[in-house]
C-alpha cells in the first residue's frame, strides 16, 4: 500500500480563518448560556431568560389573522401569476408588486411624509445582506465607514468581514444622551485621516440600536451637512422605523431630503427590512433604497448573490398592498410596543434602575453604571456575568456595542410574553434588593 | 460625483457580454404564440419547465406545506422567527436524501456537512470567499457558464484561469490541459487554490467520465489544491453512462482516508432539477469542518427564506413523490433533447453527443463565413435578429473554437421548440441556396486554435480590473 506523503496544501482563505465574523464576543457567549439553559414557563422556570434578542413577537396574531382570511397569499390557485411563474421568477429586479408594496409600506410608516419610488427599491435577503452589499459598493478594502457608538454588534461582521472595510467609531456618550454631534463626527474623521484611512461614508441606525431612540431632525440635518462637506456617503439603516411608539416622533432621512428638494441626495441610501417591524426575520426580507442611480443599478446586479425567495415576495406583496391591513398593523404594533416599553421602564424604575429615555425599538438602554465597582469595561463584564449566571438574564453589555461609557446594557422586551417579562423584572427587583441588603449590612 | 468602490465601477459584473445582450434583444421582442408569433424565441435560458405539473399536483394534495401548517397546526410563528444559519434541520435532511436519490443512492450525505445558501450563485461565491484570497486563482475547464465570471470573480477578486478543452476529443478534460492551465497561472504569478468543474457540464450537457473525475482527483491531490464540483444539473442526466458524482469517486479505496477528501466540495441547487430558480435554494456540501463552519457563518448574507425551506422540506421528504419526480423528469428531458437533436440533424447541424442538461452544444462551424470569433458574432446576430432565436454564442462561454452555440430546449412548450427548429431549418436552407454549399461540410479547426486562444486571453485581461497589488 502506497504511503501518502503529506504534501503542503493550500488551506483556506484569510477571510475564512479570521475572527472578524465576531462570534467570539460576549454578545454571542450570552446566547450560548441561554441555549444551554433556556427559560421555559413550565419546563424550566429557573432557566436563563433571553433578553439579548431583538425580536418582535408582540403582533403575530395580526399576521396570522391576515393569513387565515387571505389564503390566496400563500396558495397559488388559478391566478395569472401562478405557481410556475412564481417559481421561475428570479429576476434581480424583484417582483414589481413586491417593490411597490415595500415602497408603500415605507411611506405609510413615515405617515406619508416621504415618497418612495418602487424603481429605487433593491431587494436583498435581509438587512444583513443589504448593509454588506452597500459596503462593497461604497468602499474599497482598507477604507472606512464612520459609525456612531454604541452600535449593533453585528455590524463588525456585516460591514467588515468579507469586504475588508474598517469601522471608525464616532464616540457618543451619556453626557448628552448619546446624541451624535458634529464635533464627534469631525473627531472620528480626523482620527481616520491620521491613520491614513480613507473615509467613504457615515452609517447611522435610526431609530438607534441599542439606544432605542430616534435621531432628532436637527441632528440628521447636521449629519447630512457633514457628509456633504466631506463628499462622502450616508447610509441610514431604518430597520426599526415601524417600531416607534408614536407615529410622529420618527424623522427619516428621506423626509429631510424631501424638505430640501432632494439636493445632494445621491449620497444617501436607506436600508430597510421586515425582520423587526413585522417580526419576520426568518423570511429574509431586506431592501436598499438609494437616491443614486449608479448605486441602484450596481446593487441590483449584486443582489444576485442574495435574492429574496419569490415565494416570499409574493406573500408579502399581497399583505403589504392591503392598506387596511397595514394601517391597522402599524398602529396596533406601535401601541403594543409602547405598552411593553412602559412596563419594563416602570418595573426597572421600581428597582431603582434608570434607562435612557427611549421612543422606539424592541429594547431599552439600561444604566447600571451606579452598580459598577469601577467605571471600567472589566467591571461591566463582571456585572454582566452576574446578570447572566446569578440573575439568569441574558442582556447585552454596552462594551459589545462599543459603548465608551461602561455600565450600560441593552435589554430586549418584545421577544417574550408579558408573563415572562414580569418574571424578568421580578428577578431584577430581587437582585437589586439583595445588593441593597449587602450594602447596608456592610 | 460621489465616488463608488472599484468593484462598483468595474465591469466584472459581466453584464456587457453578448450572453446578456441577447437577453436584452429578447426582452424587447419576446415570442408569444398568440400575441407575438414573430418574436424572438428564448433559447438562452437554461430553465426546466418540463415537470411543473408534478409539483403542482403535489402542492394541490399537500396544501399545508405552503400554508405554514404542519399536521394541520399552524407553525407560522416558528417559521417567521427561524433565522438560524444552520438551516431548518428537516429541510437539510430532506435535501441530502434527495441528493443521494439522484445519485442512485450510491453515496450518502451527512446533513451536518451541508450549508444552505440563496441559490448556487451564492454558494459558488461563498466557496470562493472561503477558499481563495483576492488575486488567487481557480482553474475552470472551457467552455463554462458565463455567469461564473461574475459569481466567482466580482466581489471576491479571485481570478479564473481556463483549462482549454476542444472538440478534438469531445471537449473532455485532459491531463495536459490541466497542467497547461496550472502553468499558465504560474506564468501570470497567480497562486492556484483549486479547480472548479460543472458536472454535468454547462454548456456541454455531458456528465464527466470516471476517467476525467479520477484525473481531477489525482491532479488536486498532487498539487495540494481544492476541487469544487458544481452538480446543479445532476438530476438532468438522462442517458448512459449515467451520473457519477465526485463523492462516488472518493469512495475508492485510494482516497478513503486521504486528506484530499477534505478538499472536495460540492455545490447543488434546486433551480434546474426542480425548476425553482425563483425560490433561491442552493447548498454547499463539504467534508471539511472548517469550510462548513466558515461557509455557514457567511451564509448569513444569503439565507433561504424559512417559508421556502419548510415547503421544500415537506415536498422532498415525500419519498414516493421524489422517486417518481426524478425518474419522470429525466424521461421528459431525454425526450426534449431527442427532439432538438433530430430537428437540428435534419437541418444538417450536428451537436456534441450529450447525456444531460437542459441544452445542446450545437456545432455551427460549417455555417461560419470564416473560422473566427468575428464570424461567430456575425452568425449569432443573424440568428438573433433574422431567425429570431436567442441562443448563446460559444465565445460568451470562453470556448476556444468559434462556431459553437448553446441552445436550451426545456424552457418552452413543444410547439415553440418545433417552431424554433423550423426557423433554423429555413435559415439553413436559405444559406445553402444562396451559397450553393452543402450544409453538411465541416471544416477542421486546429489552426485557428492558437489564434483564438490569444484572443481569449485578450478578452480575459480586458475584463480584468487594474488592481493595486
Amino acid at each position: 500500500m502506497a504511503i501518502e506523503i503529506e504534501k503542503p496544501t493550500v488551506g483556506l482563505s484569510k477571510v475564512a480563518v479570521s475572527d472578524t465574523h465576531g462570534e467570539d464576543s460576549p454578545y454571542f457567549a450570552g446566547w450560548k448560556a441561554y441555549d444551554e439553559d433556556p427559560y421555559d414557563e413550565l419546563c424550566n422556570p429557573s432557566g436563563v431568560i433571553q433578553m439579548g434578542l431583538a425580536e418582535n413577537q408582540v403582533s403575530f396574531d395580526l399576521l396570522e389573522q391576515y393569513l387565515e382570511k387571505h389564503s390566496e397569499a400563500t396558495n397559488w390557485g388559478n391566478r395569472t401569476f401562478g405557481f410556475r411563474d412564481n417559481a421561475l421568477f428570479q429576476d434581480y429586479h424583484g417582483l414589481q408588486t413586491f417593490r411597490k408594496a415595500m415602497a408603500c409600506f415605507m411611506e405609510q410608516i413615515r405617515g406619508g411624509r416621504a415618497k418612495f419610488n418602487p424603481d429605487r427599491v433593491v431587494i436583498t435577503a435581509g438587512a444583513t445582506a443589504a448593509n454588506e452589499l452597500l459596503t462593497f459598493i461604497l468602499a474599497d478594502p482598507g477604507d472606512a465607514l464612520l459609525i456612531p457608538t454604541p452600535y449593533y454588534p453585528g455590524f463588525d461582521r456585516d460591514l467588515r468581514w468579507r469586504t475588508g472595510v474598517k469601522i471608525v467609531p464616532v464616540h457618543c456618550d451619556s453626557s448628552n444622551n448619546f446624541e451624535i454631534t458634529p464635533q464627534a463626527l469631525e473627531a472620528a474623521y480626523n482620527e481616520a485621516e491620521s491613520m491614513n484611512i480613507k473615509v467613504r461614508g457615515v452609517l447611522i441606525t435610526n431609530p438607534s440600536n441599542p439606544l432605542g431612540a430616534t435621531i432628532k431632525r436637527s441632528t440628521l440635518e447636521e449629519i447630512l451637512e457633514f457628509v456633504t462637506s466631506k463628499n462622502i456617503h450616508l447610509v441610514s439603516d431604518e430597520i426599526y422605523s415601524g417600531s416607534t411608539f408614536s407615529g410622529e416622533e420618527f424623522v427619516s432621512v428621506a423626509e429631510v431630503l424631501e424638505a430640501q428638494n432632494y439636493k445632494d441626495s445621491e449620497r444617501v441610501h436607506i436600508v430597510y427590512s421586515l425582520s423587526k417591524d413585522l417580526g419576520l426575520p426568518g423570511f429574509r426580507v431586506g431592501t436598499i433604497y438609494s437616491y443614486n442611480d449608479k448605486v441602484v443599478t450596481t446593487a441590483r446586479r449584486m443582489s444576485s448573490f442574495t435574492l429574496i425567495s419569490s415565494q416570499t415576495q409574493q406573500l408579502l406583496a399581497s399583505m403589504l398592498l392591503d392598506e387596511t391591513f397595514t394601517a391597522n398593523y402599524i398602529k396596533t404594533n406601535r401601541e403594543r410596543l409602547k405598552k411593553r416599553y412602559q412596563m419594563i421602564i416602570d418595573g426597572l424604575r421600581n428597582s431603582g434602575i434608570e434607562c435612557l429615555k427611549g421612543n422606539a425599538g424592541l429594547f431599552c438602554w439600561m444604566n447600571l453604571s451606579p452598580l459598577l465597582e469601577e467605571p471600567t469595561k472589566e467591571s461591566e463584564l463582571i456585572l454582566w456575568k452576574s446578570m447572566l449566571h446569578e440573575v439568569k438574564l441574558n442582556i447585552s453589555p454596552g462594551s459589545s456595542c462599543h459603548c465608551s461609557d461602561p455600565g450600560w446594557f441593552r435589554v430586549c422586551f418584545a421577544n417574550m410574553s408579558e408573563q415572562t417579562l414580569q418574571v424578568a423584572l421580578t428577578r431584577i427587583h430581587d437582585f437589586m434588593d439583595r445588593r441593597k441588603a449587602m450594602k447596608t449590612s456592610n | 460625483m460621489k465616488l463608488l468602490s472599484r468593484k462598483a465601477s468595474c465591469n466584472s459584473h459581466g453584464q456587457d457580454s453578448s450572453y446578456f445582450a441577447g437577453w436584452q434583444e429578447y426582452e424587447k421582442n419576446p415570442y408569444d404564440e398568440v400575441k407575438n408569433p414573430q418574436g424572438i424565441i428564448q433559447m438562452g435560458l437554461a430553465e426546466n419547465q418540463l415537470s411543473f405539473d408534478l409539483l403542482e399536483s403535489w402542492l394541490a394534495q399537500n396544501p399545508d406545506a405552503a400554508g405554514f401548517k404542519r399536521n394541520g397546526e399552524s407553525i407560522f410563528r416558528e417559521l417567521a422567527l427561524f433565522q438560524d444559519y444552520h438551516g431548518l434541520p428537516a429541510f437539510k435532511n430532506a435535501l441530502v436524501e434527495f441528493m443521494a436519490e439522484i445519485r442512485g443512492n450510491k453515496v450518502s450525505f451527512d446533513s451536518n456537512n451541508l450549508v444552505l445558501t440563496a441559490g448556487a450563485t451564492s454558494a459558488n461565491e461563498t466557496l470562493m470567499f472561503c477558499l481563495a484570497n483576492p488575486g488567487e486563482a481557480f482553474l475552470l475547464p472551457t467552455p463554462y457558464y458565463p455567469g461564473f465570471d461574475r459569481d466567482l470573480k466580482w466581489r471576491t477578486e479571485v481570478e479564473i484561469v481556463p483549462i482549454q478543452c476542444s472538440s478534438s476529443n469531445g471537449f473532455r478534460i485532459t491531463e495536459s490541459a490541466l497542467e497547461e492551465a496550472y502553468q499558465q497561472a504560474q506564468n501570470r504569478n497567480l497562486k492556484v487554490k483549486g479547480v472548479l468543474v460543472t458536472n454535468p457540464s454547462n454548456p456541454l450537457g455531458i456528465s464527466l467520465s470516471r476517467h476525467e473525475l479520477n484525473l481531477l482527483v489525482s491532479f488536486i491531490a498532487a498539487k495540494g489544491i481544492h476541487l469544487i464540483s458544481d452538480e446543479i444539473y445532476s438530476g438532468t442526466v438522462f442517458n448512459s453512462p449515467g451520473f457519477v458524482s465526485i463523492m462516488e469517486v472518493l469512495m475508492n479505496k485510494n482516497y478513503v482516508n486521504s486528506p484530499v477528501r477534505n478538499r472536495v466540495h460540492i455545490v447543488y441547487s434546486l433551480s434546474k432539477d426542480l425548476g425553482l430558480p425563483g425560490f433561491r435554494v442552493g447548498a454547499i456540501y463539504s467534508n471539511d469542518k472548517m469550510v462548513v463552519e466558515s461557509a455557514t457563518k457567511m451564509s448569513s448574507f444569503g439565507l433561504i427564506s424559512s417559508q421556502t425551506q419548510y415547503l421544500l422540506s415537506e415536498m422532498l421528504s415525500d419519498k414516493k413523490f421524489t422517486k417518481n419526480y426524478v425518474s419522470e423528469n429525466r424521461k421528459r428531458v431525454k425526450q426534449r433533447h431527442a427532439m432538438l437533436i433530430r430537428g437540428l440533424k435534419n437541418a444538417g447541424i450536428p451537436c456534441l453527443e450529450s447525456n444531460a442538461g437542459l441544452f445542446c452544444w450545437v456545432d455551427m462551424r460549417h455555417l461560419l463565413s470564416s473560422k473566427t470569433f468575428e464570424a461567430e458574432m456575425e452568425l449569432w446576430k443573424k440568428i438573433v435578429y433574422q431567425v429570431g432565436l436567442n441562443i448563446s454564442p460559444g465565445s460568451s462561454c470562453h470556448c476556444i473554437e468559434p462556431g459553437w452555440f448553446r441552445m436550451c430546449f426545456a424552457n418552452m412548450s413543444e410547439q415553440t421548440l418545433n417552431l424554433a427548429i423550423q426557423r433554423i431549418k429555413s435559415f439553413v436552407n436559405s444559406i445553402s441556396e444562396s451559397n450553393n454549399i452543402s450544409p453538411n461540410q465541416q471544416y477542421s479547426n486546429k489552426s485557428s486554435r492558437r489564434k483564438s486562444f490569444s484572443k481569449w486571453v485578450f478578452r480575459l485581461s480586458f475584463h480584468d480590473r487594474e488592481t493595486e497589488r
